[in-house]
């Protein structure tokens, strides 16, 4: 009972952030309130007994890629006026979109019968106690998807590789100023404080 | 659920000596080459030559190893693939080293992503399951990305590379659409699950996930209608790496057309060699005909990749042992002369001068005449003419289509080939009938010609004594 309750309110903060997030004219909010309801789903994942994944959506989408999202947001200088002055215009195609992807969403769920057959109450077995899903995705990745796992790793090697290539400019390196972090390290307190013997000036 | 082993890592022996050497190098490059990156050079070339011999002698010819619990597979067909790439891959940085020192384009990382592309080449050959094609595919096509961009101050460069980029993704994306369909259907990404799952009566979701995959594999090879990213990337990149693009990355085309449809959608030959068909008839035509009308030999090569990959494709179409011999031995023949075409045009062009013209070849034979023997002995071959390589690629894919009992498409594709030795016999008709009027000579790197000579000569003698290749073809693909 408590679970249902529990599920109903995350649910009911999600929808009214994901619909928030199209709705609110200011970007920066926006992107909070897509926060918002990466942490929501990350609760009722954590409804479900998902507590790895719950954790990971948090600290991947939350923690890193909007945190991108609103640096990019915060510094990009996007002309907003601009970006809506189609909208009115283009307000249709939008319409018709949504409203061919719901029929379709109703379509597949009634018509095709799907999702009959599942019993919400019951359609999830209770794990065993002890049992954790970390432990099992890990034991998952490292022995019987060990290859894939360390070629996505070649992969995102790679990407660093290419990302470096593309961006960074040691060419110019007479503007370049970089870090000699021995130096910094080396440093002592004399090179860096001075302790001046002042005598006291009286005010005049 | 097995756990890792010594036994795989021996097992899976090329990949993980590749991906050590690829940290090893670009670890080097850091630390010890420093600004004299030609010593990185000559390392990439040491470490794939000697992955050559490594995959020759460390695995043993007439079995089938699985490894990691069935999502790798070390078998015939691989290990020719894998020794054919390790070859081609130095063969085209030998080419290219002149020309990268000369355009300041000699950065360590070039061959870093040279060896990371490649290494996408071996995950391919040998993978039996979506999630490692999947991850092969990306693997390479990342890399090729970084490659074609390499040159980022040239602007022509920089959109050849963002449109690959974007249309690879694109075509990625319908290859994991493709793949979740076929996942649904079955329940499994083994493609040896897949082959002897899927053996009822085709359904709608099962038919849209062969076509995702289709298309998505006449993307990767630049089948035409999905061809468009190949002329501007050939001629929008540095040549050293439109080389990259157009050789080795075949080898993989191919590996990913067996393994997806030959090995994994057995059942469903009828379906995708239906789609296959098509596709390769219109690359054959398209490409034969857009070829005649280019002025720059980098847009006539791409033409002519374009026409040639709907001949590897019509291996496919016939769908039989027979057919995929003659694909793999076009594909393995048509890359051998490509390397050669583009390590010719590279050793044309000189310091600021670069012999992308068709009329830059006008009266080569006058000024150079080695060189246009050369050339001439690769446009000879690409046309299909005896007794060149070329000749017998051409023959065993119509025979295998006869055998197939595709005749029309047998038809098409001697009558495209017709029209495409025009194209070619002309650049030969410019070198040697042409008055060679005021141009700059070409480049006289005395190793350079060498290996390319040897080249040419191989084209030669794999004509006159086509037997040992198409030997080792035929013992690669099971029941043939």
């Amino acid at each position: 009972m408590l679970v249902q309750l529990l599920f109903y309110a995350f649910a009911a903060v999600m929808l009214a952030a994901a619909t928030a997030v199209i709705l609110v004219r200011n970007p920066v909010y926006s992107a909070l309130s897509l926060v918002v309801t990466f942490f929501s789903a990350a609760s009722i994942w954590l409804l479900i007994q998902a507590e790895f994944l719950a954790i990971v959506l948090v600290l991947v989408y939350v923690g890193a890629v909007m945190v991108l999202f609103l640096f990019v947001v915060m510094m990009l200088d996007v002309d907003l006026e601009e970006l809506r002055s189609g909208f009115a215009g283009h307000a249709w195609l939008g319409g018709l979109v949504a409203l061919l992807l719901a029929a379709e969403i109703v379509g597949v769920i009634w018509v095709k019968g799907l999702g009959s057959g599942i019993d919400l109450r019951s359609g999830l077995a209770a794990a065993a106690p002890g049992a954790s899903n970390t432990r099992e995705l890990g034991v998952s990745l490292f022995t019987h998807y060990l290859y894939p796992f360390e070629l996505a790793a070649m992969l995102l090697l790679v990407a660093i590789v290419v990302a470096i290539v593309l961006t960074m400019r040691v060419r110019h390196r007479e503007g370049v100023k970089v870090q000699d972090v021995a130096a910094q390290v080396a440093v002592r307190r004399e090179e860096r404080v001075r302790v001046l013997q002042m005598p006291p000036e009286k005010r005049s | 659920m097995s756990s890792l082993s010594t036994i795989d890592l021996v097992r899976s022996l090329p990949e993980v000596y590749l991906a050590a050497a690829i940290c090893l190098v670009l670890l080097f490059d850091l630390f010890v080459a420093g600004e004299r990156v030609a010593r990185t050079a000559t390392l990439t070339l040491l470490v794939l030559v000697a992955g050559a011999a490594l995959t020759l002698y460390g695995t043993t010819p007439g079995t089938r190893i699985l490894a990691y619990g069935g999502l790798y597979v070390a078998d015939d067909v691989s290990r020719l693939l894998k020794v054919a790439a390790f070859l081609f891959t130095a063969l085209t940085l030998f080419y290219g080293n002149g020309y990268l020192k000369r355009r300041g384009l000699m950065r360590g990382e070039f061959y870093v992503l040279t060896l990371s592309a490649l290494l996408g080449v071996l995950v391919l050959a040998s993978a039996t399951n979506l999630l490692t094609v999947y991850v092969g595919i990306e693997l390479l096509s990342l890399s090729l990305y970084g490659i074609v961009a390499f040159d980022r101050d040239n602007g022509i460069a920089a959109e050849a590379g963002m449109k690959y980029f974007v249309l690879g993704a694109i075509a990625s994306g319908m290859l994991l659409y493709g793949m979740s369909l076929l996942y649904g259907v079955t329940g499994t990404l083994d493609l040896a699950q897949l082959s002897t799952q899927l053996t009822q009566s085709p359904g709608v979701g099962l038919i849209m996930g062969i076509t995702f995959v289709v298309a998505a594999v006449a993307f990767k090879f630049g089948a035409t209608p999905f061809h468009m990213w190949v002329p501007d990337v050939y001629q929008g990149a540095p040549v050293a790496s439109s080389m990259l693009v157009a050789t080795v990355p075949k080898l993989a085309s191919f590996a990913l057309a067996f393994r997806l449809l030959a090995e994994g959608l057995t059942q469903q030959s009828a379906e995708w060699s239906a789609m296959l068909a098509i596709l390769a008839v219109l690359s054959v035509i398209a490409g034969n005909i857009i070829a005649i009308a280019q002025a720059n030999i980098l847009r006539m090569l791409a033409y002519s990749a374009i026409a040639n990959v709907g001949f590897v494709l019509f291996g496919f179409v016939v769908a039989s042992a027979t057919g995929y011999e003659a694909a793999l031995y076009y594909t393995l023949a048509y890359v051998l002369m490509t390397v050669a075409a583009f390590g010719a045009v590279l050793a044309m062009s000189r310091d600021g001068f670069e012999a992308t013209r068709l009329d830059d070849y006008k009266g080569l034979s006058r000024r150079d005449p080695l060189l246009a023997g050369i050339i001439a002995v690769v446009m000879f071959s690409t046309a299909g003419i005896p007794p060149f390589v070329g000749f017998w690629a051409k023959l065993r894919v119509i025979l295998a289509l006869l055998d197939g009992d595709q005749l029309w498409i047998a038809i098409v594709a001697v009558l495209a080939s017709v029209i495409g030795a025009y194209y070619y016999l002309r650049v030969v008709w410019l070198m040697y009938f042409d008055p060679p009027g005021e141009r700059p000579g070409p480049s006289q790197a005395l190793a350079l010609r060498v290996v390319l000579a040897l080249n040419a000569l191989a084209i030669l003698l794999l004509g006159i004594a086509p037997g040992g290749l198409l030997d080792m073809v035929q013992r690669a693909i099971p029941g043939g």
